[in-house]
């Protein structure tokens, strides 16, 4: 039986990424340990000797979901665009791909399924030393994972689509600086939107970040249902399939014009 | 023609108003070399990306081993290999992995992989470079590297764009060698080369491109034939005289002339006696050429251009 393409583009981002995990390895648990030390412990108890909680859990119990999947959304902004330049722009090596069997449309999805899955990969690390430090109060908190996982893919689906369209990376730490940041700090990840002036709440409520952290956090503090959980889920997919949309077109006129 | 590989009728591509290749016919046939030769400009790239199925035609008719790349161009790459212009060699990884990877997009078996990527590193001779990077390769060994990864899915067509262009002398040879070896092994070969020698060497069959237009094909015995004289006599200006003078006693000797900057091309049957005579009527520098006409005077008579230009 054929191997989907998109399957094959994904195989080729193993075998680098094989290569490379071993120095990424301290990272990926170096990083969640220091966010959890100084915004779980350090200014969660802080939070804690003042008002005792955030929406009914400690602060730790708060922050952790959020760090996690806005970690997760961090990895794949950044892999969206620098990687996505390389490959038509740097290393090329897009041009080898689209000369096979394989479409501009496969090289898109096979690299959305990577960032995905590296990001749930990273969210493994997370989620244990957040479960050892007692930040996981239900084993549903293990949904953890997929959701950082979607809500990686939404933004690398959506990023790379406009990544691919570019001839230089000069908007790209604009886009950290004036999207990604905001969207980092504002989408419920440290404080809840509730405390948001009500016009930023609506905006917040778009978020893919906010959607991805709300699911990660109903699910490590054991409030999750069904209802709310599906409705998440679907507005990730939603997001995922506009980027498909856009990432065929713009992939497309990039690669084979 | 039944059985043609890559049969092309008015083929036209257009990139906004700027027309890159302007209605071209050409057939290209199993087991044959086939050239587009022209300068940088001509519209060669574009025609090879079409007949590659990563570029679609904005008019005419193109049909690559039987099928139509605006409904089968996966069905179609999977039996082409491709050497493109720029090297787009995968850096990160190896060069054993360039190989297998490239394999594995084609969804062949791993096992059968491994085997043909042995197989080929030895025929391009980089059968001891397997973990090496990418990057600390010479351009001569990437472009072979290149070569290897092409020919992976064991392609039917082996599309070829300037193969040699940047390489050294002794890597161009090299490259001369492995290509000329899959063309005794029956594979077709298609390439585009804006070097007269390699269009001499390689093609059994050629079209001469310029600004988006075949202006000739055939055979290069036949092109020379049809187009030039057996000779050439290279005349260097003589910086004191009226070059137009020049031409005009020169235009009498031989049978046509063709002006270049520094020096003028006579074209005639018989080389030494054209030399003698412009000797004897001690026109230009006393430096005289006598050599054989090639590829580079039909493009110069047929567009009144050289290729480097």
């Amino acid at each position: 039986m054929a191997t989907p393409p998109m399957l094959r583009v994904l195989e080729r981002e193993l075998r680098v990424y094989q290569r490379l995990w071993r120095a990424l390895a301290f990272t990926t648990f170096a990083q969640p340990a220091l966010y959890l030390a100084a915004m779980g412990l350090g200014l969660g108890g802080l939070v804690n000797a003042h008002s005792g909680h955030v929406n009914g859990v400690d602060y730790l119990d708060f922050v952790a979901p959020g760090l996690l999947v806005a970690s997760a959304m961090q990895l794949a902004c950044t892999e969206s665009l620098w990687p996505v330049l390389a490959g038509v722009k740097w290393i090329r090596h897009y041009y080898g791909i689209v000369a096979t069997p394989i479409r501009p449309s496969d090289v898109y999805g096979g690299w959305v399924t990577f960032v995905g899955l590296r990001a749930m990969s990273g969210s493994v690390a997370f989620l244990a030393i957040a479960a050892l430090l007692g930040a996981v109060s239900s084993p549903w908190g293990l949904l953890a994972i997929p959701a950082a996982g979607l809500c990686a893919a939404a933004f690398c689906a959506l990023l790379s689509a406009f990544a691919i369209s570019q001839d230089t990376d000069l908007s790209f730490p604009m886009i950290m600086r004036l999207g990604v940041l905001p969207l980092f700090l504002f989408s419920g990840t440290f404080f809840p939107i509730s405390q948001l002036p009500s016009f930023l709440r609506g905006l917040a409520v778009l978020s893919p970040l906010w959607h991805g952290v709300e699911l990660a956090r109903e699910a490590t503090t054991g409030q999750i249902t069904a209802g709310a959980a599906l409705a998440h889920v679907l507005v990730l997919v939603g997001y995922i399939a506009l980027g498909a949309v856009l990432g065929t077109r713009t992939f497309t006129r990039r690669l084979a014009a | 023609m039944a059985g043609s590989l890559v049969e092309a009728r008015a083929l036209t591509k257009r990139f906004g108003s700027f027309v890159a290749v302007d209605a071209i016919d050409f057939t290209i046939e199993p087991g044959e070399a086939f050239g587009f030769l022209g300068p940088n400009g001509a519209g060669k790239t574009s025609t090879m990306r079409m007949i590659g199925c990563v570029s679609p035609r904005s008019g005419g008719e193109l049909r690559v081993l039987g099928l139509d790349p605006v409904h089968d161009g996966p069905a179609i790459r999977s039996r082409l290999g491709v050497v493109p212009q720029e090297d787009n060699l995968d850096t990160e990884l190896t060069v054993w992995d360039n190989m297998i990877i490239y394999g594995r997009y084609f969804d062949l078996p791993r096992a059968l992989v491994r085997e043909r990527a042995a197989e080929l590193l030895e025929f391009v001779q980089l059968g001891d470079r397997r973990g090496s990077k990418v990057d600390p390769l010479s351009g001569g060994m990437k472009r072979r590297l290149t070569i290897a990864r092409a020919l992976i899915n064991q392609p039917e067509l082996l599309l070829l764009d300037e193969p040699t262009t940047g390489l050294d002398p002794q890597a161009r040879h090299l490259l001369w060698d492995r290509l000329y070896q899959l063309k005794r092994q029956g594979t077709t070969l298609v390439l585009t080369t804006h070097y007269m020698d390699e269009a001499e060497q390689l093609c059994d069959r050629l079209v001469i491109m310029d600004e988006s237009r075949i202006v000739a094909e055939g055979s290069p015995r036949q092109l020379l034939a049809d187009h030039v004289t057996r000779e050439v006599v290279e005349v260097r200006l003589d910086l004191a005289a009226d070059p137009k003078l020049t031409y005009e006693r020169l235009t009498k000797i031989g049978d046509r002339i063709e002006a270049l900057a520094d020096r003028v091309l006579v074209y005639t049957d018989d080389g030494d006696a054209t030399a003698k005579a412009i000797a004897n009527d001690g026109v230009g520098d006393a430096a005289l050429l006598i050599r054989r006409s090639s590829l580079e005077d039909v493009f110069l008579i047929l567009t009144g251009r050289t290729l480097e230009d």
